[in-house]
């Protein structure tokens, strides 16, 4: 396949991970934070914790927007779903999240009228057809997904459609990445920056981490390949005590972005004051909402949703492995209690979940083999 | 064979309500079944939860079978649920090692369900009946209101006699058996989820949907003592099919995952749909355990019958770790396969 086979040469992928073996220095310990879910998901798919020398070490970052949604906002929307008349849409991903009376597929299963879309216009065409009824789109996701949010309620006011609104839970990740880089004990030495957020943000808001916290950082794409040529541009950087950042993935990102779905982020939406992250906590202007000038489509306006607030479960350790502190393995509810079938923390939902992809890809694979450490490697907090 | 003998750990089943996950055929399916519905039958035929029941009548070892299809939509680029209602059972009781002699179809239809629909898929029950060399000889009518079938559902129940060439058994599966596969996998859970037309997505992709007897009635003559346990990988993909093996078996299963046949249009769609191919649903393929020394012969009889074709070798059984399944990757990784999980998919049969 065009696009995709080229970057999973496994010559090519011998070749870097040969070069990564011989560019690393055998006496340093390298703490190496993938930001984003994509990434994740494609190193345990890949198989690519294999290939890299035993002293790299990969820490899952916090890109994963199901699994930073907290609870409180999940019963937000659920309240959506209960209301007489709406239907609720979503990512397939969302209906498998807990809130705190059940997952929306449960919901669903009880009656409620909740569909997946794979894209918010399919949502606003539910609405055209339904004009009966009220169809409210849950939005999650990062710079990846907001735009097209955004197109969605800027075609629903040309259009006229007044049925449909959108419940935004749309996020950002530079804000995340500063709390991750300010919380006490942090080890990183480098970022693989996000490549689809980069498509449209660009390397530029990036620049940060090398400036003020004096770690590189490559944005990457998503094929083994990308991935491992990224890990490889961080190791010589750190080499070469040099920070900067840098674009592996030049194919599709450019330094300033995407311009036009930049402007259609800045028409709609605004920064909220705070918003809260799973695992992390209040993070002050990381988040999105929608303008005061398009109240009619904002969902939270409009059904006055209750703002609910629920505690993470305290057993569950996902702020510990979101912020790289602890291992998935290493949480005391980790496969038992807590497995992709039925998750207690966020981080199990998403295959893009650091959990949910370390219970699937590497778990089994390790005892497969146990001789072999599948980041078996003892983390100092 | 009982549960104890196998050593299949209990299951229990604490959901309150059933969801659509309960259906699509991977750990919560086996949740409900084995928790919940088994435990009440409890007997030592059905106590080995295979695809097919055998037993013997009058000194005959016969198997029998039976499947519902709630498929929606009911016509689909390459099939239709009519289609699938005796495929489905003909290769459930194929891979049991039995060829369907008789078959009894049950129709739920839905009140103001156009006959014309009706007509022309009992004509394609009449077609692919005759394809499969199985007489349909009675059945059932039942009506319900509209809205509360979505059209129709049909329940087909088969018959057939154990065909002596094989001896098929989960538990005579080793380490150094050959894995095969009998051709592209995930065709029909991309063209039914393509057919629902909620996806802007398009692709000449075409279920595959046919009677998988006439590639078992090949691999009987070339081998079948050889042949260890086949199972046709329908929701929950190849990948749920081999966990339940490893798990029955107490084998592990290394799979080459370079050489699962895959065409272009599906690997592209579950690109795009971020889903794995190993969890999509077949129609018209099965899973052969064979005896290493027969694989080379096993696969050449299967790339003798035409459909067959792209039959391949996909991996091995291994002792270690038991109850595994996992993927050898071109790069010298590994990666654990999992059964099913949740419902990624609409109702595909």
């Amino acid at each position: 396949m065009k696009y995709v086979d080229e970057y999973r040469d496994p010559a090519l992928i011998a070749n870097v991970a040969r070069e990564i073996a011989r560019a690393v220095d055998p006496g340093r310990h390298y703490r190496i934070m993938e930001v984003c879910g994509g990434h994740t998901h494609s190193i345990y798919r890949h198989g690519l914790l294999d290939v890299l020398p035993p002293n790299v070490e990969l820490v899952h970052g916090p890109g994963c927007p199901v699994c930073v949604l907290p609870t409180g906002r999940v019963d937000d929307g659920l309240s959506i779903a209960e209301r007489e008349g709406t239907i609720l849409t979503c990512f397939g991903d969302v209906l498998r999240v807990p809130g705190t009376r059940g997952t929306p597929l449960e919901y669903k299963a009880r009656g409620a009228d909740i569909r997946m879309v794979y894209s918010p216009l399919d949502a606003l065409r539910l609405a055209q057809e339904h004009p009966e009824k009220q169809v409210c789109f849950f939005a999650i996701g990062f710079e990846t997904t907001a735009p097209s949010t955004a197109l969605t309620i800027l075609r629903a006011r040309a259009l006229g459609v007044t049925n449909f609104s959108v419940f935004s839970n749309h996020v950002t990740i530079v804000p995340a990445m500063r709390a991750i880089l300010d919380s006490p004990g942090m080890l990183l030495d480098g970022f693989v920056g996000p490549g689809h957020v980069a498509t449209i943000s660009g390397c530029r808001p990036y620049e940060f981490v090398a400036r003020e916290y004096g770690k590189p950082l490559v944005v990457a794409g998503f094929e083994p390949l990308d991935i491992l040529q990224a890990i490889l541009m961080l190791v010589r950087q750190l080499g070469a005590g040099e920070a900067r950042v840098e674009n592996e993935y030049a194919r599709f990102v450019s330094w300033e972005g995407n311009r036009a779905a930049q402007a259609a982020l800045e028409t709609v939406f605004a920064p909220r004051p705070t918003f809260e992250w799973r695992g992390l906590g209040f993070i002050p202007e990381s988040a999105l909402e929608l303008r005061p000038e398009f109240a009619m489509w904002d969902a939270e306006r409009r059904f006055a949703v209750p703002g609910v607030r629920v505690t993470d479960p305290s057993a569950a350790q996902c702020g510990e492995v979101l912020t790289g502190a602890l291992k998935p393995a290493q949480c005391r509810l980790f496969g038992k209690v807590c497995n992709p079938e039925q998750p207690v923390g966020a981080l199990m939902v998403s295959s893009e979940g650091a959990c949910a992809a370390h219970y699937r890809y590497a778990e089994r694979a390790a005892e497969a083999d146990p001789g072999r450490a599948l980041e078996s490697e003892p983390v100092r907090a | 064979m009982t549960l104890a003998e196998r050593k299949r750990p209990r299951v229990s089943f604490n959901d309150a309500r059933i969801e659509m996950a309960h259906g699509a055929g991977g750990k919560a399916s086996r949740r409900l079944v084995e928790g919940l519905i088994a435990p009440a039958f409890a007997n030592s035929i059905l106590d080995s939860l295979s695809d097919a029941a055998t037993f013997s009548v009058g000194g005959t070892r016969v198997a029998t079978s039976a499947d519902g299809y709630v498929v929606h939509p009911l016509r689909f680029p390459g099939g239709s649920i009519g289609e699938l209602a005796i495929n489905g059972t003909v290769n459930d009781l194929a891979v049991s090692g039995a060829r369907a002699t008789a078959l009894m179809a049950t129709f739920v239809l839905e009140a103001g369900l156009a006959a014309e629909i009706l007509r022309g898929e009992v004509a394609a029950m009449a077609a692919a009946a005759q394809r499969a060399g199985v007489a349909i000889v009675g059945g059932d009518t039942k009506v319900v209101e509209h809205g509360l079938c979505d059209g129709m559902y049909v329940t087909t129940f088969g018959i057939g006699e154990l065909d002596p060439r094989f001896d098929l058994d989960p538990r005579a599966v080793r380490p150094g058996d050959r894995v095969l596969l009998s051709g592209p996998i995930g065709s029909h859970g991309i063209t039914i989820l393509l057919a629902r037309g909620e996806l802007d997505l398009e692709a000449d992709v075409r279920s595959d949907t046919r009677s998988v007897w006439p590639l078992i009635d090949a691999l009987g003559d070339a081998c079948g003592p050889g042949v260890r346990w086949m199972r046709d990988p329908t929701r929950g993909g190849v990948a749920t099919a081999l966990n339940e093996l490893a798990r029955d078996a107490q084998v592990a299963i290394a799979l080459d995952e370079d050489a699962v046949p895959l065409g272009e249009c599906v690997r592209g769609a579950c690109e795009i749909l971020g889903l794995d191919p190993l969890h999509i649903a077949n129609e018209g393929q099965f899973l052969a355990i064979v005896a290493a020394e027969d694989a080379p012969a096993a696969l050449a009889a299967l790339r003798g019958v035409p459909g067959g074709e792209a039959a391949a070798d996909i991996g091995e059984i291994r002792a270690e770790p038991a109850r595994v399944v996992f993927g050898v990757t071109p790069y010298g990784g590994t990666r654990a396969i999992d059964m099913l999980v949740g419902d990624p998919l609409p109702r595909i049969c």
